[in-house]
């Protein structure tokens, strides 16, 4: 079990993780980053899953159907946009960069 | 078997933390969201092995669950396939808003499970159910009202009377009926007013944003709803979920403020005072000179002669899809040896960044594409600047006219170039409703049309000269 002083230890750490993470990140990639970390939090997909999978009765089950639904749409909507988007830096010819 | 599935839930945090830091520089990047996906696959089919969830091929909750995960997924691939790019921060809006009403319907089926008499995990879990749920309610039906208003389908921002006080109210009911619903034996009454008072507050926040402060409540709520998940995490006692989750919270809310300062508008400001709707008239001033039209070929030879040429687009080029004409017309200028720079407003367009997208999918090369800081010092050397839909971004009364709402926010200084071009529809006011002093000025023309219709008149124009 996560509970307590540790799990408070987690959330700090990570809070400052993804501060650090993003700090440096050009203007150029800022769209592309906020679509790829709306993606990450696709992951609700997984709790979404395992309400679902343990729902009794009618309403639950409706319930959670809607969520594991919506979190799917989060996850895989939220990465082929961000693919969609990071693309387009791809097919850039790298070829001048040091010169101009 | 269940800590083989902790350990792939471990390592997907991992990857996520090292995909995201992939994804802040441009050569890495397009890595980073591959790893992340990858990852997110392989933890969704490590679930099916968790001990909630039911192999039976009979079981009712896993067909229904396989039909969820096909109908959501196949809904958000269409359309995240088919959605032009201009279009995308409404779609990442959608997204994030699914992902926060996943995260509220969570807490629902886990407090629905405490209304009909299941044991409780305790006040701090069901403290944190209740706050993610809010939390989360609040990102869905914001960023719904937010995709309504940049889809179009919303268009006056609307503002109830004493619209501040009511939200407060609604704010002191929900922590009210928070409150009932966290502590003790809720009943199903109590979750089901919570989550209606939940819902509403997130359409009630958002109604009176106007589209110019769009691009920093979809960051906002993107925070939001990972911080909601990360709740729901610690309720499900899943880390994958608390770690993602947090840090998504936390760079959204990094991502945030940087647009904010960008805007210079406290992020307390977007949120509690609606942009143009009343500053807008009182400070309004009177203004010396007229707009001066021109004709696209007149302008097309003030560029082609020229040394230096700094194009500044905004959202008018975003809606008018102009940024491939853009292209050819910098390339047939760039041919006659003048140079051609793009300048970017951090905030212009709907999304930080978005010009920039836009830009690269035409196939401008980014070392063309320039910051504010960087790009200001360059306007006084420039022969021409070119304004295609931008208008906020480029008013001087930001820098000279302390009463106007826009007052402080840094600007292009697009104003300084020896002539400015202004490619604009008609002749109304921004989005914001403020009169840009900048249509007015001496050295400014206007050039109105829709804006890939204009560039193609430029582009005809400069050919005419070779």
């Amino acid at each position: 079990m996560i509970e307590g002083l540790p799990a408070l230890y987690i959330f700090m750490l990570s809070a400052f993780t993804g501060y650090e993470v993003i700090s440096r990140v050009p203007v150029i990639l800022h769209t592309p980053l906020m679509s790829g970390s709306n993606f990450i939090h696709g992951i609700v997909l997984v709790g979404a899953m395992i309400v679902m999978g343990s729902a009794e009765g009618a309403l639950e089950l409706t319930i959670g159907f809607i969520a594991v639904a919506m979190a799917a749409g989060n996850a895989v909507g939220g990465y082929v946009a961000t693919v969609r988007m990071l693309e387009m830096f791809q097919h850039k010819p790298k070829n001048e960069g040091a010169s101009s | 078997m269940s800590y083989l599935i902790d350990a792939v839930y471990f390592l997907t945090a991992a990857i996520f933390i090292i995909g995201l830091k992939q994804m802040s520089s441009p050569v890495t990047a397009h890595r980073g969201i591959v790893w992340a996906g990858i990852a997110m696959v392989i933890a969704s089919l490590a679930t099916f092995g968790a001990p909630q969830i039911s192999l039976e091929v009979t079981s009712i909750n896993l067909q229904l669950m396989l039909v969820a995960i096909a109908a959501g997924s196949t809904v958000a691939y269409i359309s995240a396939k088919r959605v032009a790019m201009t279009d995308m921060p409404q779609m990442i809006a959608m997204y994030n808003g699914m992902g926060g009403g996943a995260a509220a319907a969570i807490a629902a089926v886990e407090l629905v499970k405490l209304s009909s008499g299941a044991e409780s995990h305790g006040l701090t879990i069901q403290i944190l159910a209740v706050l993610g749920a809010v939390i989360g309610a609040v990102s869905f039906s914001g960023s719904a009202v937010a995709f309504a208003k940049l889809q179009g389908i919303m268009k006056k921002t609307l503002r109830l009377p004493m619209h501040q006080i009511i939200n407060i109210g609604l704010f002191i009911a929900v922590i009210v009926y928070g409150y009932l619903v966290a502590t003790g034996t809720p009943s199903f009454e109590h979750v089901l007013i919570f989550f209606v008072l939940a819902l509403v507050l997130g359409v009630m926040v958002t109604l009176p944003i106007g589209g110019a402060d769009m691009p920093v409540v979809i960051s906002l709520f993107n925070a939001l709803t990972g911080l909601a998940v990360a709740f729901e995490g610690f309720v499900l006692n899943n880390a994958a979920m608390i770690i993602a989750g947090t840090v998504v919270g936390s760079s959204g809310t990094l991502l945030t403020q940087l647009m904010a300062k960008a805007m210079n508008r406290p992020i307390s400001n977007v949120l509690f005072s609606s942009f143009g709707s009343d500053g807008g008239a009182a400070a309004e001033e009177e203004i010396e000179g007229s707009m001066k039209e021109i004709q696209a070929n007149d302008a097309a030879i003030m560029m082609a002669y020229g040394q230096k040429v700094i194009i500044v687009p905004g959202y008018g080029m975003a809606v008018a899809q102009a940024q491939h004409k853009l292209k050819e017309m910098g390339d047939l200028l760039e041919a006659r040896g003048v140079e051609v720079k793009y300048a970017i407003h951090p905030v212009a367009g709907r999304m930080p960044g978005h010009m920039n997208v836009l830009l690269a999918e035409a196939g401008v090369d980014y070392d063309n594409i320039l910051d504010l800081e960087e790009i200001n010092p360059e306007f006084p050397t420039a022969d021409v600047a070119l304004v295609i839909g931008a208008n906020d971004v480029v008013n001087p009364v930001a820098r000279s006219n302390p009463d106007s709402p826009i007052y402080g926010m840094p600007i292009l200084d697009a104003d300084k170039a020896q002539n400015v071009i202004v490619i604009k529809r008609g002749k109304g006011a921004g989005f914001s409703g403020i009169e840009n002093h900048l249509f007015y000025a001496d050295n400014t023309r206007m050039l109105y049309g829709d804006g890939q219709k204009a560039v193609a008149e430029l582009i005809a124009g400069i050919k005419a000269l070779s």
